[in-house]
């Protein structure tokens, strides 16, 4: 489609970005609040506020039947490219040379065996339950 | 000439233009990588780019609190791309809500699971206490785990690596394990590298499938709410 002059296709409604930002922010915002403001009598909990926005957002979907082409839009182009905004983060590993190099041994062989632990764990348990439920067949 | 070179640089390597054009640069050379090696499981993107930077700020001697004053700007997405996971949950919701059941009794034995397993391992090969507690949260997302990891005795930015470190771990073996498995069903696939590896493994799964990635997403959060559950009954019996 993009490039291709010659097409002369019905007008598109433009679609609204500055509106899907906003709803998308609004919903992060209530989120962190309202763990903010948990936190202000119960200090020891901890919940991310974006989880929080997460479920709002949902709430907000299922009772307008769904997003508009414009959230669609940029959640898609968000989510598709998740990978790029944990980079930041993952840099953050040049600061801790001299734990990892006292404990990476220990620390590379935990994490490896926990992690494939907990994939055949999870896997193997949601499979079970679901062909005990009688669904297996996605 | 040499000094107005040297300024310019000393300019550059303070800006925090320099870091974000630098960060995106290594995303797209490492996308371009990865995507040139047939997007295999151990080309990852995170991986690749982080590499790239790593070697830059260590080479150019630039510390990572400069690093991140441009980075901070694609880090904050982070937030609202985890507002934006609600639409492909809403999108798949049929499927979803058929599957309540397994995806209950997986979270409950993949959490228990990720937090034992892994304080179980490193307890036995000698680690100290800290870096146990440190190391009991590392299958939720970074700012939950760090939470956790303080009201548990550890050491909150240890927590950060290691959270990154079970991502990218994940991320990279879930893809041939399940495959050697002959595992079929995206929903159960994406679940579980949601429980053990958090965004990262959302990241992954939906790179893969989109129903993998929506439960990726869904079982992110809920290991997220249940391990913190976990840790306030652990400090109630223990503390």
């Amino acid at each position: 489609m993009s490039g291709d002059g010659e097409s002369s296709a019905p007008p598109v409604t433009p679609l609204n970005l500055p509106r899907a930002i906003l709803a998308l922010l609004l919903c992060q915002l209530t989120g962190e609040t309202t763990i903010l403001a948990i936190r202000a009598y119960y200090p020891e909990i901890a919940f991310p506020g974006p989880v929080v926005g997460m479920a709002l957002m949902f709430v907000l979907l299922v009772w307008l039947r769904g997003p508009d082409a414009g959230l669609d839009a940029t959640s898609g182009a968000i989510l598709r490219n998740l990978s790029l905004l944990f980079v930041p983060a993952a840099v953050g590993i040049v600061q801790y040379g001299p734990v990892l190099r006292e404990f990476g041994v220990t620390l590379a062989l935990a994490l490896i065996a926990s992690t494939v632990l907990t994939l055949l764990v999870t896997v193997g348990v949601f499979l079970l339950v679901a062909r005990l439920q009688g669904e297996d067949r996605e | 000439m040499t000094p107005d070179i040297v300024s310019i640089w000393v300019y550059l390597s303070a800006s925090p233009l320099t870091w974000l054009t630098a960060t995106l640069a290594a995303y797209v050379s490492a996308d371009w990588i990865a995507a040139r090696l047939g997007r295999h499981p151990l080309a990852n993107p995170v991986v690749i780019a982080a590499g790239i930077l790593a070697a830059i700020l260590i080479a150019t001697g630039t510390d990572y609190g400069t690093y991140f004053e441009g980075a901070q700007f694609v880090h904050f997405l982070l937030g609202p791309a985890t507002v934006a996971l609600a639409v492909p949950l809403w999108r798949n919701l049929a499927t979803v809500r058929r599957a309540l059941l397994p995806m209950a009794a997986a979270l409950v034995a993949g959490s228990v699971t990720a937090a034992v397993s892994a304080v179980a391992i490193a307890w036995a090969l000698g680690a100290p206490a800290d870096v146990l507690a440190s190391l009991a949260p590392k299958s939720t997302t970074a700012p939950i785990a760090m939470e956790l990891s303080k009201s548990l005795g550890g050491i909150p930015a240890l927590t950060a690596v290691l959270v990154v470190m079970t991502g990218i771990i994940g991320a990279v073996v879930v893809t041939p394990l399940m495959n050697a498995l002959r595992i079929r069903n995206f929903a159960a696939r994406g679940f579980a590298v949601g429980v053990a590896s958090h965004g990262i493994g959302t990241a992954r799964a939906f790179q893969v499938s989109e129903i993998a990635g929506t439960f990726a997403g869904i079982a992110m959060g809920l290991n997220g709410a249940l391990t913190s559950l976990l840790v306030l009954i652990w400090l109630a019996f223990a503390g």
